[in-house]
């Protein structure tokens, strides 16, 4: 299998090997199943719990183009009852899923035989209550809404409101509202596009809402700046109520300035006072209110500023990484080369790097800090900067919103580590 | 090494001139007080800086779906670079053409043109995403009359400025859109695509060449049957440019 260079053919590719390996797991491992599920922090390893096809290639063709079915992002709803739903999106459209579980089949029915035929009324003499079985865990996601053709640029965010009823999606250019539940219009919020796409510089990287405020978001740009908007103000909220960006350093200044300080992933503090944004180098977290700076900014990766033309030259300066908090905002995490991540304790100050590896990842195995030398004398265990591995990045993460438990995705491999269990 | 997908040939050769010159490229910037140093190697460095955006905005330009964010930092970087390589020039913004045709750096006016020629046909397939209806037919119409926006981007004025009931062009529209640029590039030749990446525009510009122009044209086609070369994948090393098609 000649896997090529793009990194979205890659996960496609590994996805369909996923799915093979893991069909008629159920099946085969029920006992074993039902174990974990039970007791998963007993063994340390994880199961598929489902799988489904969200999105399939579709044809454009007015424009005579083919729509990707790679996911861009997911979201999660907050749970409300025993169902979860998400919301997944590709370039295009936005799907709202339905993951439910079924263990208990009801058996003993009167108008209908164990096979399911109708039976004639005529023919039954008794009455009997139909009783509930346990059966095999059935996991079924079925799609609930499609919100399509709101979006002629490439889908980069998606979030859900603290309402619990309307959501927002980000294209390169515009930001769409939408209520969970109408599928057939979308309000369009933020147009960043210009009357003459000549004067184009700027477009919409990532988009988010407040976690507690329904009406405000905030949506970060390819500049480096970030504006929050309020949704009281006006229906179209192209002019923000704070703009967030830090003056450049001139001593640091360099072709690349711009394409590195573009914004990749913008996330709030679970408490709503802090964001955090992610940009080529470094995460910072901004108190939302002052604008003029970040209250603190770490470095992921500084010993690639040297190799910054190289980066561009063969285009891993454009990668979009993402960050996460922990549930008490307490630390930050973000990925970087070489499937090394990257976590910041924000009131120790400490920091450290970690690999998301198969021969450094046997269960219940501690993960051993890694060190990068950026260069000159290369000290025991240290890896130099010319030897990572820039096929290896570590653009996904999620940090479980109450408990130290993360998810690495690894190209194509998912890592879930936790604290030890003893 | 720095680990690479699949590469050309040619970029794996240009990659390494460029680790040595990485550091030229970025410290030059810092050091712009030293002008001594700044002269002679990081105008090397720039050039080829230059060229691998160029390349870098070709190849996004020639995807179905361009990524919008990638194309804007391309293009914006682009312009960055193109400032430092003609600081005292007062250069009006990528894809605006420079103001005087007989400039110094002939590459650079050609690339230009190349440039400004890749982002109308970009901008313009961008119009075509956004479903705007677009009339190039009014605009051939206009040309042959001798308007100066005969062999211009047609769609980039034209989107706005249709009438909706007729279809056709609004006149005044058109002077207010060409009016602080200077116009006697149009009247060249530079506009005429010669590369596949390039959407054609209107024919009439075509019979308009003059042979102060003809050394533009050429190097400019030079330089994108190079690019395309390089593109399709061919050797183009061993063949030597020849003087366009």
């Amino acid at each position: 299998m000649a896997l090529n260079y793009h990194y979205h053919k890659v996960m496609e590719e590994t996805a369909d090997t996923f799915i093979e390996i893991f069909k008629g797991l159920q099946e085969r491992f029920p006992n074993e199943i039902q174990t974990n599920k039970s007791h998963p922090h007993s063994r340390g390893e994880y199961n598929v719990y489902s799988t489904f096809q969200s999105h399939e290639p579709e044809f454009d063709y007015l424009k005579s183009l083919e729509i990707e079915e790679k996911i861009n992002k997911i979201r999660w709803l907050p749970q409300q009852n025993a169902a979860h739903f998400l919301l997944s999106t590709n370039d295009k459209t936005i799907k709202l899923w339905k993951i439910s579980e079924r263990d208990k089949r009801a058996e003993g029915y009167n108008l209908k035989d164990e096979d399911g035929r109708l039976r004639d009324p005529f023919r039954i003499t008794a009455l009997r209550v139909p009783i509930l079985k346990p059966m095999d865990l059935m996991v079924e996601a079925s799609p609930r809404r499609i919100f399509a053709n709101a979006h002629t640029y490439h889908i980069n965010s998606i979030s859900v409101n603290s309402d619990h009823e309307t959501y927002l999606s980000a294209d390169d250019l515009r930001i769409n509202l939408w209520h969970l539940e109408i599928t057939d219009r979308s309000f369009n919020i933020v147009d960043i596009k210009p009357a003459n796409m000549e004067e184009l510089t700027e477009v919409i990287t990532a988009a988010e809402f407040h976690p507690h405020q329904c009406n405000v978001f905030v949506y970060s740009s390819s500049k480096g700046t970030i504006r929050l908007c309020d949704m009281r103000s006006s229906a179209l909220c192209d002019r923000h109520s704070k703009f967030f960006e830090e003056p450049e350093d001139p001593s640091s200044r360099s072709f690349f300035s711009e394409i590195i300080s573009s914004i990749s992933d913008v996330k709030f503090s679970h408490s709503g006072r802090y964001m955090m944004t992610r940009d080529y180098l470094s995460v910072k977290v901004w108190d939302l209110n002052m604008e003029s700076r970040p209250v603190e900014t770490h470095q992921v990766h500084e010993y690639l500023r040297s190799k910054l033309c190289s980066l561009y030259e063969n285009d891993c300066i454009f990668d979009k990484f993402e960050c996460c908090w922990n549930g008490p905002d307490s630390a930050i995490m973000t990925g970087s080369y070489n499937n090394f991540f990257r976590m910041f304790d924000r009131n120790t100050r400490r920091d450290v790097t970690l690999e998301a590896s198969r021969e450094n990842s046997k269960p219940r195995a501690s993960l051993k800090p890694r060190r990068v030398c950026p260069g000159g004398k290369r000290k025991k265990d240290e890896i130099s900067v010319d030897s990572l591995d820039f096929n290896k990045k570590i653009l996904h993460t999620a940090w479980h919103p109450s408990d130290n438990i993360i998810a690495v995705a690894a190209t194509n491999n998912l890592y879930i580590f936790q604290d030890k269990v003893n | 090494m720095l680990s690479k997908g699949l590469k050309r040939k040619r970029e794996e050769e240009e990659e390494k001139e460029e680790e040595k010159e990485a550091l030229a490229v970025d410290t030059w910037w810092l050091d712009s007080d030293h002008p001594a140093v700044a002269q002679a190697p990081p105008a090397v460095a720039s050039s080829s800086l230059f060229d691998l955006s160029v390349l870098k905005l070709h190849h996004s330009l020639r995807q179905s779906e361009p990524d919008l964010r990638h194309l804007v930092l391309v293009v914006n970087t682009l312009r960055r670079i193109q400032a430092s390589m003609v600081p005292t020039a007062a250069l009006p913004p990528v894809p605006s053409l420079p103001a005087a045709p007989g400039m110094a750096d002939n590459l650079l006016a050609s690339s230009d043109a190349a440039l400004s020629a890749s982002m109308a046909s970009l901008l313009e397939d961008l119009s075509h995403i956004e479903g705007l209806s677009q009339a190039p037919q009014p605009l051939a119409e206009e040309g042959p009359q001798g308007r100066p926006i005969g062999g211009a981007p047609p769609s980039l004025g034209s989107l706005d400025l249709l009438d909706p009931a007729t279809g056709c062009l609004l006149d005044d529209g058109l002077e207010g859109l060409f009016e602080d640029i200077d116009t006697s590039m149009y009247d060249s030749e530079l506009w005429a695509p010669a590369s596949e990446g390039l959407k054609p525009g209107p024919e009439d510009g075509s019979g308009k060449e003059d042979t102060p122009e003809l050394k533009e044209t050429e190097l400019k086609d030079t330089e994108l049957d190079y690019l395309m070369d390089v593109l399709v994948g061919t050797q183009a090393l061993e063949r030597p440019p020849g003087p366009g098609r």
